[in-house]
This record gives C-alpha cells, structure tokens and sequence, in this order.
C-alpha cells in the first residue's frame, strides 16, 4: 500500500497507516522527493505512530528523506515515535541526526511552523 | 500423628547408615518403631527435669561464644527458654510447625538488631551440643541404649537446626526482597512542574537495571504529559562512571527522538572532572549547574517568563 502524502498548506504530511516494507519504504522517499519540489512545500511531517518496529533500513531512509528534503529547500520532522521504539533505537544504536522530532503531528506542525517562519521567536507562547 | 512418625522414621534411616538400605520400607509401608518413640519420650522427658539446670548451661556458653552481642543477658535467656522449650516440642510432636513460626517470629525480631546468621546457627548447634553431652552423661554406662538414643536424637536435632536457620534466611531474604521494591518503586518520580517540563530526580546509584527503567519511566512520562523539556538532575547521584555517562546519553536521545528537549543538572565539580577524565562525550548534552538553573533554562525554552510581581507592578507603573 502506498503511503498517503497529504498536502496542507506550505506543508506534506506522510501518514503511515501500517508497517512497511522495505519496497514501500523506498516508495514513499520516491513520492516525498518529487512532491516536495512539486508542491515548493516548506516542510515535510513523517507520521510513524503506527510502527512499532524500526529497524535499520527504516531509520537510514528517513534520514535520506531528511536530506533530500532539505536539498530542495524543505525542513523534515519526524513524529509520533513510541517510547518503546525510542528505547530500542538508542540501545541499537539508531540515530537520526540531524533530522528533527516531536511528539505527535500538532507538535510537529508547531516545531515546522517555528522553523520556517523567518527570525521566529519562541517567546510568543507566552 | 502417624504421618509424624513416619516423617520421623524416615529421617532417622537417612541419618544412619546401617539402616539406610531398608529405607524403601518407609516409602511403601511405614513401620513405626515403638522403641524410637518410647526413646524420644523418654528424652523429652529427661529434658523436661533438667530444664532448668540445661537452659542455663545453654545461656552460659551463648554468653561464652560471644554470640548475640546486640542482645541482653536477660533477653538472652527469655530467648533461650523459648527455643528451649520449641526444642522439646518439636522432640515430643515430631511437628516442626510451630518451631517454624517461632524462628520467622525471632527473625522478625533480632535481624534489624543486627544479629548474623553465623550467631543463631552457632546458638542452635551450641544448644545440639549442650543437650547432647547431657544424654552422653546420662546414658553413659549403656553404650548400646545411648546409639540408639543418639539415633533418635539427632536426626530430630539436625531438622530443629535445619528449620531455624532456613527460617532465619528466609525471612532475612524476604526483607531484602521488600526493600529492593520500596527503592524501586520510589526511586523514579517524573514529576511535572509546568505544563510540558518534566523534572526527573535521580538519587542514588544508577545500575544497568535502574537505568533502564529510568528511561522506559521517563519516555512514558513525555508521552502522558506531552512535554517539551526535561530536566534531569543527577545532583543525588554518587558517583558517575563511563556506563551512566553512557545511559544518560541514551536517556537523552531517546527522549530527543520523542521530540523532547533534556537539560542536565547537577554534576557535581568531581564528577565533571571524571567525565572529562575517561573522556566521555557530552557534548550533545544540555547541562546546566544545578536544578534551579536547569529550570530556568527548561522555562526559557517553553517561552516561560517569570517576573516577580512587585517589579512587574512597578513596570506597569513606569509604563504609565
């Protein structure tokens, strides 16, 4: 199943919807890759809610989405990571790098927002 | 009572050699020897007349061993008299139960004093001893009667000495066991002290296992409160070597992969130059010097501003 890429706004929103494989995995950098320049979208939100299972390949294809993204000048946010997954990619020694995360979608819409608004100030929370 | 016995005899025949290969027969068919238990009163008995004068002699050689130095003359000796007593009812009964009771009571009541294992092992096989150089004494003339009293005597012996050192080990590991869960379960608190911080106050010492439900504890916690920020303070930890650094980094970038900030506090000078010592990288670490500055900082990232309410007043003041 190919994984939905929906459009909102300036930004993509990639819904994984079940586990994937390493085929579809490829799949979705393809999609992401085209319509980020496509779309001239801003930022990209990677939704992994659903896995409960990453393994190595999963997390080097998020970090190639990552930088792919930001080569045609969009930021990437990786979201919805479960504790437990967490836990198994640090003792695996899975790292992302440089590629931003957040807790859920609404963060990750909130961490974009910040990062694409030009001299954003984190003080206007409060 | 026939159960009892048969437990008796079967006891007995492990305990001798000679009778050892008809032990079969206890498996099939319980033959109760009368004269064991004929002996075993008549022991009860003679024990029963030199209570006194035995109990006494028990006390004395506690005191001479210097066994249970925490506790007193006089405690000794009311202790003395209950398991004296306990001794003789197990002797009479063959039932170890109540014996069992008493030695998880007496556990109960000597380990936060202090007392070891080696000294209630030594009181018991002291209390062997005592009561067996008095059945030497008494069945001395008759060498064949005192086998055969030793015979009875022994294995019932051995079982009492078997029962409260189990009994005293049992109850020692129980409290052991007790402790490891209070500590474990008071040993991390994730506590919320603003909407989306989280403090995380480490005391103590850190082990692979405790490291390892730190960070399940914590990673849970940033999903249940959906924190932004997390301040670990490790100002109660004693000491930090290579495998903390090592899990601390760990408990950072998973929590960095939940999409949470850590900030950590409380390295002391010493552990600092440890750190630095055996190279560990904590580069990637937000680390602020004590709690309160982590706090502040944590505050400073969530956009918090904390003004105090005079000089705000008085701002307001300025501003008109």
């Amino acid at each position: 199943m190919r994984v939905p890429i929906l459009k909102q706004g300036n930004y993509l929103i990639a819904s994984i919807q079940s586990a994937l494989s390493d085929y579809e995995l490829l799949q979705l950098r393809d999609d992401l890759a085209a319509q980020v320049g496509r779309f001239r979208s801003k930022g990209v939100i990677v939704d992994v809610t659903v896995l409960d299972i990453m393994d190595s390949f999963a997390v080097r294809t998020l970090r190639a989405i990552a930088q792919i993204a930001r080569m045609r000048g969009s930021e990437t946010v990786i979201v919805g990571i479960q504790p437990e997954v967490a836990f198994a990619m640090v003792q695996l020694g899975l790292a992302l790098g440089e590629v931003e995360t957040a807790l859920d979608l609404e963060e990750g819409l909130a961490l974009l927002e910040l990062r694409t608004k030009q001299g954003g100030s984190r003080d206007s929370q409060s | 009572m026939d159960g009892k016995k048969r437990e008796r005899e079967t006891r007995t025949k492990n305990q001798d050699p000679e009778k050892r290969e008809s032990s079969y027969e206890s498996l099939t068919g319980p033959v109760i020897p009368e004269s064991t238990a004929a002996l075993l009163r008549e022991l009860v008995s003679h024990l029963r007349e030199n209570r006194t004068q035995l109990r006494e002699e028990w006390a004395r050689r506690i005191t001479e061993s210097q066994l249970l130095l925490a506790m007193t003359k006089e405690e000794i000796f009311k202790e003395a008299t209950a398991v004296y007593d306990n001794y003789i009812a197990v002797l009479e009964t063959g039932s170890v139960e109540a014996l069992e009771a008493y030695a998880r009571d007496l556990s109960e009541r000597i380990i936060p004093r202090g007392v070891e294992t080696r000294e209630v092992l030594g009181i018991v096989l002291l209390l062997r001893d005592v009561l067996a150089r008095s059945l030497f004494k008494k069945y001395q003339a008759d060498f064949a009667l005192l086998n055969r009293v030793l015979d009875a005597y022994e294995p019932a012996a051995n079982r009492i000495a078997n029962t409260v050192g189990v009994g005293f080990v049992q109850e020692r590991e129980r409290i052991i066991r007790q402790q490891q869960e209070a500590i474990r379960e008071l040993s991390t608190p994730v506590l919320q002290v603003r909407e989306r911080l989280l403090i995380l106050p480490i005391i103590g010492v850190i082990d692979p296992q405790r490291a390892r439900q730190l960070t399940e504890q914590l990673l849970r916690g940033i999903r249940a409160n959906r924190a932004k920020v997390v301040v670990i303070d490790i100002t109660g930890v004693p000491a930090v070597d290579s495998m903390v650094a090592n899990h601390l980094v760990q408990t950072v970038d998973a929590s960095r992969l939940m999409g949470a900030t850590v900030i950590v506090t409380g390295l002391s000078s010493e552990i600092a130059q440890t750190l630095v010592t055996i190279g560990v990288d904590l580069t990637k670490m937000k680390t602020v010097g004590d709690l309160q500055g982590g706090i502040e900082e944590a505050e400073r990232l969530l956009g918090y501003k904390v003004n105090m309410v005079t000089q705000s007043t008085d701002q307001i003041a300025a501003a008109k």
